[in-house]
């Protein structure tokens, strides 16, 4: 599974309560509150490990999450832009975290820019529901995914630092 | 330089041949058209398309052939299986499809059947209903071109599923998924169950070399979410299948294969012929196809199963045990009860906590995880809050990433216009966000 850094992470984000889905009107509401309070936590125990390293928000009914996350290797920080909806079965089934401005650069990515997790996912998540949330996607899914795939898409120069690619640009 | 105006009367000349050349090839297609068919025909001829199929009748294989053209049938996946699985149904003589799909046909498809480079960048469904029309013109084509899991789209799929049949405001005959992802086949599992509506899975593996077709009945039939996913062991070594760099491998062989049993499963349900499959899985490694048949699960996770399974268990009660094809249906059904059966030689209190229970599968077939019957999530839960949700959307937007001082730390930035920012770093630590030592860090956003 998870390495020992995310696994500790994981282990402090605070377990949901409410099994309720977008459909479940009467529910819905309460599942969203809690979402937000385990993401908060989440990111402020980021922040407080000095780790700090995405941001997420939803419209006002909470079926489309935006935000951003940021990848910091070898002293530069490269930031994306990062997109997902919350399916009609969720929490049963996890949302598919996509970072669309990486689509077609990696294998690890299925069509839109939806990132391919790994096989450990599902079950884990299957196992978890309905007492995962949001934050523990980000900590289990986007996380590990960004720390292999983001140096690797460096390397072969597929992603390059914006700095940098103006820099070459007015050479 | 051409100017902005010079610029624009181009794109229009542009866009002008461009219509004439669609008028011209819509015009070249038409010439090729075949008129409509009001009534299959038996006569062999060569301008006949229906006279092989309708030979089916006359070998006394099916009972009534002309039949297949009242049904509906929904195809939700329109990719390797999907849209293989229409061009059959389409040469078949259906009545009416349905087609559901979200993507567009890409040059990395063409390893698969069915799209052709020409058709890269075109929405699949669009595509496919312009291919099956040219095909059969006898078929009615309802497409659309969207994602069924989000909300929106989750309603209009059912009411297209409860009222898109060939006669408008009937339902449709059978769902078909050939969806690639586990929250598609849920969210069409979750409109099955709550619709009472009969559907047949289909699948690939991520490896390419086996795959699987099943019929829900709801109530009757283990639903999609009444046991953890199915697999078909394709007896690879786990420990020397490479995961590395890709997602997912796919064979045009496999795809076929699947398309074919699933189709040959919907024909023989609709047309009554034959024994109709439950559960047909396909190990392309060791070309071994097993068989099997599962009751719905009284502890299902979906409500609306459990529902139907009254439902089912009501009509069962009431119905007068003539009929011998069901008793034979309920012998299948026994043979492969669910068992309460743990994995194998679990003594370790821990990996038993870890593990559930798995139904009792015959061999070949195996499930892709077990859920243990125990909460395995420990810890702390949120607490109570007197935050209203607008409150806490607040505050989760409120937390930017601040200036602080940390020690070894060096580099503040601004990101957009009014977030300032620090980057944090702790030197050694190789973790997300964190890499590196504590030196100046390059500031610029990316
Ligand atoms: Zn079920």
């Amino acid at each position: 599974m998870a390495d020992e850094a995310t696994r500790r992470a994981v282990s402090q984000i605070p377990l949901l309560k409410t099994h309720a889905g977008p459909r479940d009107r009467a529910l819905w509401p309460q599942r969203l509150k809690e979402e937000y309070q385990a993401l908060i936590r989440f990111v402020e125990q980021n922040k407080a490990a000095d780790n700090d390293w995405f941001r997420l928000e939803s419209n006002a009914d909470g079926t489309r999450w935006t935000g951003t996350c940021w990848f910091i290797h070898e002293l530069l920080r490269y930031e994306f832009r990062l997109e997902f909806d919350i399916p009609v079965t969720y929490p049963d089934t996890a949302p598919e975290v996509a970072v669309p401005e990486l689509d077609g650069k990696t294998a690890k990515m299925y069509r839109g820019g939806k990132i391919c997790l790994t096989e450990h996912f599902a079950p884990l998540w299957a196992r978890n529901a309905p007492r995962f949330g949001l934050a523990h996607l980000m900590a289990l899914g986007l996380g590990p995914w960004l720390a292999v795939e983001i140096p690797d898409l460096i390397g072969k120069g597929l992603v390059i630092h914006k700095e940098r690619q103006r820099d070459a640009a007015a050479e | 330089m051409a100017t902005v105006e010079e610029l624009k009367l181009r794109v229009r000349e542009l866009e002008n041949e461009l219509i004439k050349c669609k008028q011209k090839q819509c015009a070249m297609e038409d010439a090729l058209h075949r008129p409509k068919i009001d009534k299959m025909s038996a006569e062999v001829v060569d301008s006949n398309p229906y006279s092989r199929l309708m030979a089916l009748k006359r070998m006394g294989i099916v009972d009534d052939y002309e039949k297949i053209r009242t049904f509906t049938v929904a195809v939700v996946g329109v990719g390797g299986v999907g849209s293989v699985t229409a061009e059959m149904l389409t040469r078949c003589g259906i009545g009416k499809l349905l087609l559901f799909d979200y993507d567009k046909v890409e040059l990395a498809n063409m390893n698969r059947l069915f799209f052709q480079p020409h058709q890269a960048g075109l929405s699949k469904v669009e595509a496919a209903e312009h291919t099956l029309r040219n095909i059969n013109p006898d078929v009615s084509f309802e497409t659309h071109n969207y994602n069924i899991t989000t909300m929106e789209n989750f309603t209009h799929f059912m009411d297209r599923i409860s009222h898109g049949g060939l006669e408008e405001g009937m339902p449709v005959d059978l769902v078909l998924s050939c969806v690639d992802n586990f929250e598609a086949r849920m969210a069409i599992n979750t409109a099955c169950n709550e619709l009472g509506q009969i559907w047949m899975e289909s699948g690939v593996s991520e490896n390419a070399v086996s795959g699987h077709i099943q019929l829900i009945i709801p109530g009757e039939t283990a639903c999609f979410a009444c046991a953890p996913p199915l697999v078909v062991a394709a007896n690879i070594d786990e420990k020397t299948l490479k995961r590395e760099g890709v997602c997912a491998a796919s064979l045009p062989t496999t795809m076929g294969v699947v398309a074919g049993i699933l189709v040959q499963n919907v024909l023989k349900y609709l047309l009554k012929f034959g024994t109709v499959s439950y559960y047909l899985g396909y190990n392309a490694m060791q070309d071994f196809f097993p068989t099997m048949a599962m009751k719905a699960n009284p502890q299902c996770n979906d409500h609306h199963c459990r529902r139907q399974q009254e439902e089912y268990k009501k009509k069962e009660a009431e119905r007068p045990k003539v009929e011998v094809v069901v008793e034979e249906e309920e012998v299948v059904h026994e043979d492969n009860e669910w068992g309460i059966e743990l994995v194998s030689e679990v003594t370790d209190a821990e990996l038993q906590a870890a593990t559930g229970i798995v139904p009792d599968l015959p061999e070949g077939i195996t499930v892709a995880y077990t859920i243990p019957a125990e909460d395995t999530a420990h810890g702390e839960t949120v607490e109570e809050t007197e935050q209203s949700l607008e409150e806490l959307m607040a505050q989760m937007r409120k937390i930017v990433q601040r200036s602080q001082v940390v020690e070894g730390l060096s580099a503040v930035w601004v990101i957009g216009t009014e977030h300032t920012l620090t980057h944090l770093q702790r030197a050694g630590q190789k973790n997300l966000g964190c890499t590196g030592e504590s030196k100046e860090i390059d500031t610029r956003s990316y």
